[in-house]
């Protein structure tokens, strides 16, 4: 029995191990497909950024576009933009899907319901949804300024889009609103996870809820949250419908971030060389900062030794 | 374990209140701006409740777009296919993933998920170059096939986690008896596998569905292949925006998708919790 055992175990390692030409032959379609549908398109924007292609051909320039991008006086602004609304898009959203989470997941009558009913701004497409906020955000006949106008405080119609703050700070309420109910499923998922042995454990010690908050459910869903944050920071980055459909960048560029600005550049005003330029700074911008948050990620878990 | 106390509970639901009223404040608005006649719309300050409120707009919407129905359809369509075609490369590649070992599998496995960073706008440009020459553009695949490349990493991050929680004794005990590896694959990882692929399934599903727009106004000037978010811009004229008809058109448009999904959405919680999704 014994010896059957170990020919046994040998012959799995064996066929696992010699394994490596199967195991890449699963992978080639995926990684073929990924090769030309976003691999080669990423290597023409590199040759594209060092042209000045438009309608008319292109020409090789070399770092010219490189340096007029220097050179812009406005494109560290776009630049701070972005990462300044990535960063209060992806806050929010980590904060309301953890308190989601956390409410749906509270033993009430009803909960069944409430988790159907958090899921339509992820399901629904967001040109649609947007569709619902432009009528929001209507001063004249929106329900958030009737509202408010109701309430006494606005004395008169406002325009949340029409101007450079509220525009800014509502194309973000949206955003967030598109992203809430992903983040907070999965949270949930997570929860749900946690062995329930832990709060009884604490419960019997007498811990309260807080408490059993913060030291039992956060460190046992971090893994989930990390992962959740830099995942939704890169869509938040890459977000393109929403802004363009709510403000197309404006009022005056209030809005525009770096995908905006990259759409503009290349789709509507023919500039296929320069917008290819600034393509590949989003792509530069947001690689540098996966890696600058997985290798803080790397020290921290290092430093407070969690898996 | 303890009771929430009535206090509590009343805490809790006014709390999910609030919630669920950001949430849902925008299809409470779309339904009320759709029941309003037009000229009744522009009319400051804001009325909650009127008598002329009717369903009007919802017989008109399919006069003033004919090929609605069209873009309804579509847009389901596109969605299916894409999701088809995109877990046809997520299954084997996330299997594989989960199962062995292999020299370059952190790499490769990394340059999957780096594709995240790259958004379709990013590419528009070549993305359009490529479609041409492969005479792609104004057709269904102009939409569906990068869509599916772009949710490709996820589906395969997703399910690998999935797989690696089905036990590996039986694909062992197959292996042994002789079966050979797609046998197994086909016959043993997959059926155990089926919770977990209704929930990457599904999940590729919204992603291909919400996110529809952009490839659509791009890659795609044909209006009978329009998806739904795409056509529905026909109610915004040069002139003059027929906004009840828009409100009214959008709900009809996601009611289909929200049926399927109140059917979905108990194995997508369950089936997460289960793969408990990590790294």
């Amino acid at each position: 029995m014994n010896s059957n055992k170990a020919d046994y175990n040998t012959t799995w390692q064996k066929f696992v191990r010699s394994h490596a030409i199967y195991a890449w032959l699963l992978i080639v379609p995926a990684a073929l497909f990924l090769f030309i549908i976003v691999g080669w398109p990423l290597a023409e924007t590199v040759r594209l950024s060092f042209t000045n292609a438009g309608l008319g051909g292109e020409k090789y320039i070399g770092w010219d576009n490189f340096e007029k991008l220097y050179n812009s006086r406005k494109y560290p602004g776009i630049v701070g933009r972005t990462f300044y609304w990535m960063f209060l898009s992806v806050s929010l959203k980590m904060i309301l899907g953890t308190i989601g989470a956390l409410l749906l997941n509270a033993k009430l009558k009803g909960r069944a319901a409430f988790r159907v009913m958090v899921m339509p701004p992820w399901i629904v497409p967001m040109a649609i949804g947007c569709i619902g906020w432009l009528w929001v955000y209507n001063g004249h006949f929106g329900i958030l300024a009737g509202v408010l106008m109701h309430l006494g405080i606005l004395d008169g119609p406002f325009e949340f889009l029409a101007y450079k703050t509220s525009a800014f700070y509502s194309t973000i309420v949206t955003d967030v609103w598109v992203g809430t109910p992903m983040v907070t499923i999965f949270f949930l998922a997570a929860m749900q996870g946690v062995s329930q042995d832990l709060y009884e454990a604490a419960y019997v010690d007498g811990a309260s809820r807080w408490y059993r908050f913060r030291r039992i459910t956060i460190p046992q869903i971090m893994p989930v949250i990390v992962s959740m944050a830099l995942l939704s920071a890169i869509w938040t980055f890459n977000s393109f419908e929403i802004i363009w459909i709510l403000t197309e960048g404006g009022p005056r560029g209030a809005t525009t971030t770096m995908i905006i600005d990259t759409y503009k550049m290349a789709i509507a005003n023919y500039k296929f060389g320069y917008g290819a330029t600034r393509a590949l700074m989003v792509v530069l911008f947001l690689t540098v900062f996966s890696l600058i948050y997985l290798f803080i990620l790397g020290k921290v878990h290092q430093r407070f030794k969690v898996k | 374990m303890e009771k929430y106390t009535f206090f509590q509970k009343i805490l809790l639901y006014i709390a999910i209140t609030v919630f669920m009223t950001y949430i849902l404040l925008p299809f409470f608005e779309m339904f009320m701006a759709s029941l309003r006649p037009l000229e009744h719309l522009f009319r400051s300050p804001y009325q909650f409740w009127s008598d002329d409120m009717s369903l009007k707009a919802y017989s008109d919407i399919w006069d003033t777009v004919p090929l609605l129905g069209r873009y309804i359809f579509n847009s389901v369509f596109l969605a299916t296919v894409t999701t088809i075609l995109c877990m046809s490369f997520v299954i084997p590649a996330a299997y594989s993933y989960a199962r062995f070992n292999f020299r370059g599998k952190r790499i490769s496995l990394g340059l999957f998920l780096g594709v995240n960073m790259f958004a379709g706008a990013v590419l528009l440009i070549p993305l359009y170059k490529l479609l041409r020459s492969l005479g792609l553009l104004n057709t269904y695949a102009a939409m569906f096939v990068p869509g599916a490349a772009f949710l490709v990493p996820t589906g395969i991050w997703l399910l690998k986690a999935y797989l690696e929680k089905i036990p590996i004794e039986l694909e062992e005990s197959a292996y042994i008896d002789g079966a050979s590896r797609m046998y197994i694959l086909r016959k043993v990882v997959l059926p155990l596998a089926v919770p977990g692929l209704i929930v990457v399934g599904v999940a590729t599903f919204i992603g291909a569905y919400a996110q529809q727009f952009l490839f659509a106004i791009t890659f795609n000037q044909k209006r009978e292949y329009m998806p739904l978010p795409a056509g529905i811009f026909e109610f915004v004229g040069y002139q003059s925006v027929i906004w009840n008809e828009l409100m009214a058109a959008s709900i009809v448009g996601i009611v289909p998708v929200l049926i399927i999904f109140l059917f979905l959405q108990k194995y997508l919680v369950e089936g997460l919790t289960k793969g408990a999704i990590k790294e």
